[in-house]
């Protein structure tokens, strides 16, 4: 019998509610169920609030009663907050958020290194966001809520999954027993412990990292801004790096490399975790400032990844799928694309919409996402802690360069999450015009926001609320969409392809389209690299780009279109 | 005619006898303070810098890698 504990986990500045346990016996017999999402994290909520947006219902099992114990993920990206819009929380995210834009290096008490993340008045979101874990879980929670698609289930542990053909088979144990559920689909969200993913015997690819870091939540007034303040080799952590972020509440994040052979047990004895915290204050001039501790815990690099993420009709998303380091905020940052993705791969499949290509695509290209990261994050991950004698001295001799060389110190930047351009994807029309452009996103890249008022943006006119699908960004000062390309779009809307049609440039409501933005400025426009009226941008349902054209007929959107949704 | 590669610059003896005393100088001091293997690390990265070919470090790093 699944026992999970009803005392609310302890913390200084969260207050966590203990859910009642979903139970069987106050339900009707199970049926059988299109989705089934095993984890309530950020990919699983996300996961289903797509899935929802796309008339998917889903059942979300979580094997807690609370959200996460800890800040865990508190760095959130741009385009982290753009997937959150979609599924209406950016403005809670916002408004409990701490933004910033700034990272400092520090070697020898000297600033080495200063991080700036581009940040134009086109953005809506900033760069990077911090929000404590399990307030964006309550966030998302909350939306989960109010959603009738979504049957989410607290105190609800997966023990067994089978597969059978066209479905799966899960044994659900709760705290009055266990029940049996039936699912055409299974998503494993259950984060990197993910015992489904070991009962399977898959293996993931890739490398661990020795080094361990302590991450520990403490409450304390600093009077520094919101930037991220990396420190390498202090005196009181030689050759080690000690990492520092603000996070809402009064709550300072600080991370520190262990020294090699000391195990986790010893860095979390209170008197240890006492004596660095008090050193690392004490170096940065502010020893002696009472603080608490909220949380702490160890973390260890790695960067693995499962070669496919589909496995008959178990299809592994986020932590579940890869483990990534924690060096450029990959972890929730990832896993709310690779739900994004999933859930509209899946919702079309589910829908008739697609035949099984397409969810293979879907794991192309976010095992692809997580290659690259797997490379860009390695790079990071070796400078942070060098898993070798070699990697040690040259990490050891930027440092010192550093302090009177230019040309190293852009070593110190560990690349931050970006979003993966979808580059190659099989998705992509090979007869559109995306190489003769010159500005604007191209093939497989995410959607370029652009300001278009005061507290008005492009991506606030897309998905979202207005709905989920497909979205045409058809660039024209006409009265009205071209007949043919009408018939194009009511074609596929008839087979019940959703399609938006968003009319940009025109001052009066463009007939054919489901919205007009003026973009009186050209602004839009001029983004996009569209000179001419008959431009258009063809958008996924995750928002990235499969085709775009100088002049669109309605021959080639047919292509696309045909192209985009593989039988 | 054959094609002949383009002149490489090289240290004429004199200044190579030059560099050959600096370097070991060098090396005693660093080795002082027991920091032979940074200072050399440091070295190497200042002068791939200064050749500005990621290509030619790679010979050379191949090159010191013979007969060790």
């Amino acid at each position: 019998m699944h026992q999970p504990t009803t005392t609310p986990r302890p913390s200084i500045y969260y207050r966590y509610e203990v859910f009642e346990p979903w139970l069987p016996s106050a339900h009707p017999a199970q049926e059988r169920q299109k989705v089934v999402i095993v984890g309530s994290g950020p990919a699983g909520m996300v996961a289903a609030l797509e899935l929802a947006r796309h008339g998917v219902p889903s059942v979300l099992l979580t094997a807690e009663l609370q959200f996460s114990q800890g800040s865990r993920a508190i760095c959130f990206t741009r385009r982290s907050m753009e997937i959150l819009q979609q599924v209406g929380v950016a403005d809670r995210m916002t408004a409990g958020g701490l933004p910033w834009r700034f990272g400092n290096s520090f070697y020898r008490g000297q600033r080495v290194f200063r991080m700036e993340a581009p940040h134009s008045e086109d953005d809506r979101f900033f760069p990077i966001l911090n929000v404590q874990q399990q307030s964006m879980e309550e966030y998302l929670h909350d939306a989960c809520r109010a959603q009738p698609l979504i049957d989410l289930r607290w105190g609800n542990k997966v023990v067994e999954v089978t597969q059978q053909g066209d479905h799966a088979t899960m044994r659900v144990d709760t705290p009055e027993g266990e029940y049996t559920l039936t699912s055409d689909w299974v998503i494993d969200a259950s984060g990197g412990r993910s015992e489904i993913c070991a009962a399977t015997g898959l293996q993931m690819e890739g490398a661990s990292y020795e080094g361990f870091f302590v991450i520990a939540d403490i409450r304390i007034d600093l009077p520094l801004p919101t930037e991220r303040l990396a420190f390498f080799d202090p005196e009181w952590n030689p050759g080690n790096t000690v990492l520092m972020h603000r996070e809402p509440h009064g709550i300072w994040r600080v991370d520190y490399q262990l020294p090699k052979g000391e195990t986790p047990e010893q860095a979390l004895a209170p008197e240890s975790l006492k004596a660095r915290i008090d050193a690392q204050l004490a170096s940065i001039g502010h020893g002696g400032l009472p603080w608490e501790m909220d949380w702490c815990s160890v973390y260890s690099a790695r960067t693995l990844t499962l070669p496919d993420y589909v496995h008959g009709r178990v299809i592994f998303t986020g932590d579940a799928a890869h483990l990534l380091p924690i060096f450029g905020v990959r972890g929730a940052n990832t896993g709310f694309q690779d739900a994004q993705s999933l859930a509209w791969h899946l919702a079309f499949v589910v829908k008739g919409l697609a035949g099984p290509a397409l969810l293979a695509n879907h794991s192309a290209e976010r095992v692809g996402a997580a290659r690259e990261i797997i490379d860009e994050g390695g790079k990071s991950t070796r400078f942070m802690t060098p898993p070798t004698q070699g990697f040690q001295l040259l990490r050891d001799a930027v440092l010192s360069l550093s302090l009177s060389q230019d040309f190293v110190r852009p070593l110190y930047h560990w690349r931050t999450s970006r979003p993966h351009e979808y580059s190659h994807s099989a998705l992509n029309d090979p007869g559109d015009d995306n190489a003769l452009f010159t500005e604007g996103p191209a093939h497989g890249a995410p959607p370029r926001n652009v300001r278009l008022g005061a507290d008005d943006y492009l991506l606030d006119h897309l998905g979202g609320r207005h709905g989920a699908g497909f979205e045409l960004l058809y660039f024209t000062q006409a009265a009205e969409l071209p007949a043919a390309l009408r018939e194009v779009i009511d074609a596929a809307r008839a087979r019940d392809v959703p399609l938006r049609v968003i009319a940009i440039g025109a001052a009066q409501p463009v007939a054919g389209a489901d919205a007009t933005l003026a973009d009186a400025e050209g602004r839009c426009r001029q983004h996009h690299g569209v000179s001419a009226s008959g431009g258009a941008y063809l958008l996924r349902p995750d928002q990235h780009v499969c085709a775009r054209w100088l002049a669109l007929d309605a021959t080639r959107l047919q292509a696309a279109l045909n192209h985009a949704l593989p039988q | 005619m054959n094609p002949t590669p383009a002149p490489t610059p090289t240290l004429p003896i004199d200044a190579l006898e030059t560099v050959y005393d600096q370097l070991a100088q060098a090396i005693d001091q660093a080795a002082a303070s027991g920091r032979t293997e940074l200072f050399l690390t440091k070295l190497a990265l200042l002068n791939a810098n200064a050749l500005g070919s990621a290509e030619q470090f790679q010979q050379q790093l191949e090159a010191a890698l013979r007969d060790l």
